[in-house]
């Protein structure tokens, strides 16, 4: 509490309510790590107390260590080069075709009718199904990789784009119409800003199924990238190795996935649902009277 | 001056919302629609804006056709109807973008200042209480100077004292520029208080059923004898509205006043 004694009293009221739920906020982040980083001491202490064998779950020592040495070699550095290419080209494609075709189909009720059907039933196949034949369309190499990528990422994108055009309230397009927009106006002025929060959700949705695919894609014969390094630690029985590429997925997927939203903060800022507000915690409303 | 002729409006579905439904405003007056649920007062009001189009008969301003939304008519809706993603600033310059950036932001200021919120340009749409949010929205729609201005229940949703500020606000604002207000409510003191005329409309379908003149000084007692007396009016012709239409031509336009 003495953070917020500590503050110049000129601040008023509604600030420091700010800061007591900055405070708490952190609170809550830190309660979050507790589970995790408790959760890797003890098993450290298991087996450096012998309770445990680590050889095929190793402590988070040895782990550290197999990171350290991937880092030092330049190989760490390499196959996450290679995995974000693949990933940055498939994501771009995806998100381009499944933003297309959402436009298209959430614009014209012709196209939608002619074409989301399809779309929905490719959708229904398991994406893995297409590795087969990618690998015969494309070739082993990186387009058959950056397709099934690309795959993956489409169609949450399509999906959500169509949707929050579908949902955009017909009262706030009056509006628009009211004051005699034209179509590309009213999609500028209205549609855009009205679509866009929906349309980052599922660009993170997308983005989270082009990390799933990506390693799919590193499954099938790739020499370089972290799906390569789950590989090669399975079949030469590395398990830190395979434990280490794990977490750099996940902090690739965290790193990534937190600068799509930081990208699209500023113009989200009107959101009553802010990204600062605790989950859980009911929205905070300013009533000026 | 609004015209409309023989106006009538059948949805697809073969509802019959509005038929024959003639009337003129003249520039600068204030004219109220009254009537229950379902005599398509709003429709009448959507078909003006250019919302929607009617099936039969014309809608004209200054004796041009009206097709589609007009840049001489706006629209205040029962909500709101701000955008959110704009700042109140932004959502009252929202039809000024033809203007320099400087002429906008002076209009926006001024518009700001007459509806008593100056210092609220910057804050998001959600951080205003619903009064608040309705004041934007008439200044939203007059700040681009209409010649007519539709309003569609504007002042239902909120609280009573909240309505009767308002309704004096728009009386206020309407004396600035004095455009022609057709304002649709369902509370007939509203009507009674601020109309020079009131149309009283009944459904099935929606049709005029009688044009009351309000020849009261403003601004109006709403407790004065007048008043209750044509309120006492209006309730019966609603009351009469909806076994036999035929009755209602039996009362007198005008009252003993």
């Amino acid at each position: 509490m003495s953070h917020v004694e500590g503050l110049p009293l000129t601040r008023g009221v509604p600030q420091r309510a700010d800061t007591r739920l900055r405070i708490r906020r952190q609170g809550r982040w830190l309660l979050g790590l507790l589970v995790p980083a408790g959760a890797a001491l003890a098993w450290e202490l298991a087996v450096r107390a012998g309770l445990a064998n680590g050889r095929l779950m190793p402590p988070p020592s040895v782990l550290g260590a197999t990171l350290l040495d991937l880092a030092q070699g330049g190989d760490l550095a390499l196959h996450i080069r290679a995995t974000l290419a693949r990933m940055a080209a498939g994501f771009a494609l995806g998100v381009l075709a499944g933003t297309a075709l959402g436009v298209l189909t959430g614009t014209f009720a012709g196209v939608r009718a002619a074409l989301d059907p399809t779309l929905q039933a490719l959708r229904a196949i398991p994406s893995i199904a297409w590795v087969p034949l990618f690998i015969l369309w494309f070739g082993i190499f990186e387009a058959s990789k950056i397709m099934l990528i690309a795959v993956g990422v489409a169609f949450p994108v399509y999906l959500g784009t169509l949707g929050a055009i579908r949902t955009v309230d017909r009262r706030i397009v009056e509006v628009g119409r009211s004051f005699r927009l034209g179509r590309l106006a009213l999609a500028r002025r209205i549609l855009f800003p009205a679509v866009l929060p929906h349309y980052v959700v599922a660009l993170r949705s997308g983005l989270g199924l082009g990390w799933m695919f990506v390693v799919a894609a590193e499954f099938m014969g790739a020499s370089e990238g972290l799906g390569y390094l789950l590989v090669d630690g399975q079949q030469l029985g590395k398990p830190a190795q395979i434990l280490a590429a794990i977490l750099v997925f996940a902090l690739l997927g965290k790193l990534t996935d937190t600068l799509l939203v930081a990208a699209a903060a500023p113009f989200l800022r009107w959101q009553d649902v802010a990204q600062d507000v605790v989950p859980g915690e009911p929205p905070r409303r300013r009533e000026p009277c | 001056m609004l015209s409309l002729r023989h106006v009538g409006k059948t949805y697809p579905n073969g509802a019959e919302a509005l038929a024959g439904v003639t009337l003129e405003v003249a520039p600068g007056e204030i004219l109220a629609i009254v009537g229950g649920s379902g005599c398509g007062k709003s429709t009448l009001l959507r078909l003006v804006a250019g919302l929607e189009g009617a099936s039969a008969g014309r809608i004209a301003l200054d004796g041009v056709p009206l097709a589609g939304p007009h840049p001489a008519i706006g629209i205040v809706f029962q909500e709101p109807r701000l955008l959110p993603w704009l700042t109140v600033a932004g959502n009252i310059g929202f039809g000024l973008t033809h203007l320099s950036r400087p002429a906008r932001e002076a209009r926006i200021a001024a518009a700001l200042a007459r509806i008593g919120l100056p210092d609220y340009g910057g804050r998001w749409p959600r951080e205003l209480s619903g009064g608040q949010a309705q004041r934007v929205a008439l200044a939203r729609a007059l700040v681009v100077e209409p010649r007519v201005l539709l309003l569609d229940e504007p002042f239902s949703a909120l609280d009573a004292f909240i309505r009767e500020d308002l309704q004096g606000h728009l009386l206020a604002l309407w004396s600035d520029t004095r455009p022609t207000l057709v304002l649709v409510t369902h509370d007939i003191e509203e009507a009674l208080v601020l109309a020079d005329r009131v149309v009283v409309m009944q459904p099935k379908p929606g049709r005029i059923t009688q044009v009351l003149t309000i020849d009261l000084p403003r601004p109006r007692a709403r407790t004065g004898a007048d008043l209750l007396h044509l309120k006492q009016q209006v309730l019966g012709l609603l009351r009469h509205a909806r076994p036999a239409a035929a009755k209602a031509n039996a009362y007198a336009a005008s009252p003993a006043a």
